[in-house]
This record gives C-alpha cells, structure tokens and sequence, in this order.
C-alpha cells in the first residue's frame, strides 16, 4: 500500500521535473536564438527528451516528448507564436520530431522492463538457492538430534532386560544432548527469522555486562570442560544501556562457536571494556584461527568453513551479526598475531556510573 | 500427611503425561484440564493446592485465565511459558502468578519451584526473625546478620534485602521492586535496582559474582534463594 503511493508520489514527482526541465532547456533556447538555428534547437531538445527517457519512468517521458514537440512548434518553428506550419520541410521535421522523440521513450522503457525481468530473475535464482542451503542445512542439523532420540529411545524399549545399567546411562545421556541441541537449533532458526522478517525489537534497558558475562560463562564452564574459559571482571565497567536477552544470545554463540570449532584445552578468553560511550567485547581463543581467505564470508548466513566437522548451522554466526547490528554495533572478526581467532564488539550506547549514587 | 493437590491447565496431551508422572511420582495428586474453561471449572469445585497454568491456550488466553482464577483463588499459580516471551512472563507476574518455567523445562527446576511455593503456602506466621542459609534477619529490629555477625546496610539495602527475603523463592519483577522501594515514579529505573542488588551481594553473598542468593531472571527480575 506505501509502496504503491510513494510510487505515485514519485511519478507526479518525476512530471514536474522533467516539465521543468524541458521548460529551463526551450527558455535558454528561446533567448539564444539569436545564435541558435531552430534545428539546433530541435536537438537540443530532443537530447533532453533522452536524458529524461534514461533515469524517468514511462509517463513523464511521454510527457516531455509531447511537450517540448509542442514547445518546438509554437516558439520556433515560423511562424513564431502559433502552433500552424507552412513550410514543408518544417511541418517534416516536426513530424520527425515527435515520432523519434516518442520512439526513444518507449524503446528505453522496453529496454528498463528487460532488464528488470533479468533483474528479478536472478533475485529469485538467489532465494531459491539460499533456500536450498537453508533446507540442507536444516534436514541434517535437525534430523541428527531426531535420529539420535527415536534410535535411543528404540534401544531402551525393546532391550530393556539385556541393556548394562552403564549403556542405559548412555542412552539417556545422548537424548538429553539430542534435545538440547535441538532445542539450540530451533532458537537459532527462531531467532534468524525475526531477524529476517524484521520481527526483531530490541529493548534496551541498563545492564550490567559483568553479571551478564559471567552467567553465560558459568553456564557454558558448568557444561563443558574440555575448554578452559577465562573471564575476568572488569570492576570499573558502568552500566550500559543493552538488550539483555540478545547481547547474552550473542556471547552464547560466540562461545559455542568457540568450544564447537577449537581444539580440547583451548583458553577462549572474554574481556568486557568501554571505550568512550562504547561498550566493547573481545572474545579470543588460542586455537587454530581462521584462514584469511575465508575470513569476509564468516558472517554470511549458513556459511561454513569448508571440512569443519558438522554441529553448526551456518547460522549462528550471522545471527550474532544481526544482532549487534541491531544495536547499531559492529563485529570483527580477526586472527590473533599469536593465533586464534578474535571476535570485537563494538556497540555505541548510553552509559551509567551509578556506583557512587547516594546511598542511605 | 495428605498429598497436595495441583491442578494441571495444559491442552498438550504429552505435557500433561509428563507432567503427571513426574508429580504423581513425586507423592503430589494430580488433576488434569485440557482448556482453560475446564481448568476454571475444577479449580472451583475443587480448590487444589496449586495450579501449573499454560499461558499458549487454545480456547482463552492462559492471561485471562489468570485473571479469572486471581478473582478468587489465592494459592500458588505457576505459568508455563515458551522462551523468549520475557513480557508475557512480567504480564502474568503482574496479573498475581507465583512463579513461572519456560518449556523446555528440566523437571528437577518444575519440582524445586512447586516445593517451594507450597511451602510458602503453608508458611502464613510473620515471626520477626527469619533465617536464610547462613543469613539471619530481624525484621523489626531491622538487623541483618552474615554467620552471626551483624552487616552494615543502608537503610534502602535493608529495605530491599527485606522484601526479597519476605518474597522467599518468588520472582520479583523490576517495576514491582522498584515500586515498593523507591515508589511510584521509579519503576523505570532500572540502574538503581542494577547498582543496588550490586553492592547488596558484596555483603551478602560468599561470591558476589555467581550470586547464590539474589538471582537474576534475565529480563524479568530478580528471585531470592536460599535452598541452593
């Protein structure tokens, strides 16, 4: 409905700049005719016709070749001031005139409607190819965790005398990974989605980034313990103004990213500091790093680094992306000169030193 | 003893069977309803100890639901909610629920929050002194001691360390705090409540960065604990 309006709104727009545009050209002329031979001027005009074709839609061109044939006829063409022609030659290349004028508007319009055709064709060569990674990605991300639920559950039904109290353990240990990353996945799409459809409001409130961090990396050190994840507070650190839920959302899969595609024993270091009225986080690891190459693409969505082991989505990394941006922030990603990879944050907001409020 | 009665308001057939085996299991007696009509109807007829509410119902909002039962039911309410739905969660704080869990939820966590909030039910004496873990308040006497030795608090530390400690297991929303202790006219202010629970843990808790007592329920509010 907007769209449809400001398309109006931009051709009654378009009109009267090319109205007045061909009205500045025949007034220059007019005064210059002095020097001007009228056929000139019948150039002149005709080339403003062809500008106007190039950049304006169909109407106002159409305008502006009637216009200025008229415009050509009643102030140049003799006799002067009347829109009748005696001479021959004249009423020829007036004639000439409109149909060239008219020819060009309508061929550079066909020309505009290829174009568009190709245009949006490609487009939707893009969407559907996305979709087809999207429905990849999907099928293997969510059927890994289904497979490994109906088989678990399968095993414990039918074997349930001969199974060792051991196995049985394993079982319902693999199901309750199972579901968790499935659970990890659907919040990924989930999240993707509002990002897409922009769905994504983000309510700002004060937050203390400390408190904030530090949950997200007790959860994570309580789970896993195959990496080593150091957090030091930074007790100088203000309140800032963030979206809580996302900021942790984005630490969440900075890390997973982190445990998910480093080595066991690897440090993924996490500092918190402001800069200015900026609110900075850099999370390093000493792993492997990412190829240089691939480096500008980590950010595109389901993009993944070629022979990775599988576990990720593609996604979260783009998510991640949306939604510091959503914070109006930037994400960096770089490799540590001593090796790894870092991730900056950077995201510009409202401060607070509310420490040393009155306290009674 | 008797076994506590809860009343289960889901429409999904597989929460309300999970949620019955892992109640029954656990000495409760369990009451099912599939619509919120039907929930209304039983809660009347039979007042159960607590009600588990889904806040996605299909026939009426589980918001109204709460409405209605609120009008007269003053027992524990816990509203099952999915993730991400932080607003949905203080609007039914706001609107009288106890306690809320986001599906997926661990059993451990649905059976730690009911035990909780039946004990509260049941726990109506005010008495002036209130042990939590090593934690001991006087209330009147406005006296808070750490493993029996007493803590310099400000008078608004004191008045908010009191109202969590009254609130026990609950969650308090961030209006609702910042209402009671500032007043009317503070509920936007987040960074007071932000600094204050702040300094609070430093005396309270053993380490103020993964804070035992004073918990965050990120983007809703704050619970005090003491059983963990």
């Amino acid at each position: 409905m907007t769209n449809l309006e400001t398309k109006k709104y931009s051709i009654k727009k378009q009109c009267i700049v090319s109205i007045a545009a061909v009205l500045l050209i025949a007034t220059v002329c007019f005064y210059a005719s002095k020097f001007i031979d009228y056929r000139i001027t019948a150039l002149i005009l005709l080339m403003t016709v062809s500008i106007v074709a190039i950049v304006f839609d169909i109407i106002p061109v159409l305008i502006t070749a009637i216009l200025s044939g008229l415009l050509l006829n009643f102030f140049f063409i003799q006799p002067l001031f009347t829109f009748h022609i005696t001479d021959t030659e004249d009423i020829l290349l007036f004639l000439m005139y409109l149909i060239i004028a008219l020819v060009n508007a309508v061929l550079t319009f066909k020309i505009r409607q290829v174009e568009k055709k190709a245009r949006d064709k490609e487009e939707k060569e893009k969407t559907i190819k996305l979709y087809n990674t999207l429905l990849n990605s999907l099928s293997h991300e969510l059927r890994t965790p289904i497979a490994t639920l109906i088989g678990a559950v399968d095993i414990l039904k039918e074997n349930n005398q001969t199974l060792s109290k051991k196995n049985q353990e394993d079982l319902l240990s693999e199901i309750d990974k199972a579901s968790i990353r499935l659970n990890r996945q659907v919040e990924n799409l989930l999240n993707m989605s509002r990002l897409e459809t922009g769905m994504l409001l983000i309510k700002q409130d004060w937050c203390d980034v400390n408190e904030l961090t530090n949950g997200v990396v007790q959860k994570f050190s309580s789970l896993n313990t195959n990496h080593i994840i150091d957090f030091q507070l930074n007790e100088s650190l203000p309140l800032f103004k963030l979206d809580s839920g996302l900021i942790a959302e984005v630490l969440r899969n900075l890390i997973h990213n982190a445990v998910l595609y480093t080595p066991e024993k690897t440090t993924i270091k996490i500092e918190v500091l402001q800069e200015s009225s900026n609110c900075i986080i850099v999370i390093s690891d000493n792993g492997n790093g990412f190829p240089e190459s691939e480096i500008q693409f980590a950010f595109d969505k389901f993009y993944r680094l070629p022979h990775t082991k599988t576990g990720g989505s593609g996604l979260g990394l783009s998510i991640v992306k949306g939604f510091v941006e959503a914070h109006n922030g930037t994400i960096t990603l770089e490799n540590n000169p001593i090796g790894g990879a870092k991730f900056t944050i950077t995201i510009p907001t409202e401060t607070s030193y509310l420490k040393n409020l009155k306290n009674e | 003893m008797n076994k506590a009665e809860i009343l289960i308001i889901d429409d999904e057939a597989p929460i309300r069977k999970l949620l019955e085996i892992a109640l029954e299991s656990n000495d409760y007696k369990v009451w099912q309803a599939e619509t919120g009509k039907a929930g209304v109807l039983m809660a009347v007829n039979h007042p159960p100890e607590l009600i588990l509410l889904d806040i996605g119902l299909p026939d009426k909002s589980g918001h109204e639901i709460l409405k209605e039962l609120r009008s007269w039911y003053t027992k524990a309410i816990i509203i099952l909610s999915v993730q991400n739905s932080e607003e949905d969660i203080v609007t039914a704080l706001d609107n009288g629920a106890t306690d809320y869990l986001t599906k997926p939820f661990r059993t451990a966590e649905l059976l730690a929050r009911i035990r909780s909030v039946i004990k509260r039910n049941q726990r109506n004496e005010e008495s002036t002194v209130s042990n939590f873990g090593n934690l001991q308040i006087d209330f009147s006497a406005r006296i808070v001691k750490r493993n029996n030795e007493v803590l310099k608090l400000t008078s608004t530390e004191f008045n908010l360390l009191s109202l969590f400690m009254k609130n026990e297991g609950r969650v308090l929303t961030h209006q609702y705090i910042l209402k009671e202790i500032w007043g009317v006219g503070y509920q936007t202010e987040t960074q007071y409540l932000r600094v204050f629970v702040g300094t609070l843990r430093k005396k309270i808790e053993d380490n103020p960065n993964q804070p035992k007592y004073i918990v965050t329920e990120s983007g809703v509010g704050y619970r005090f604990s003491s059983s963990l």
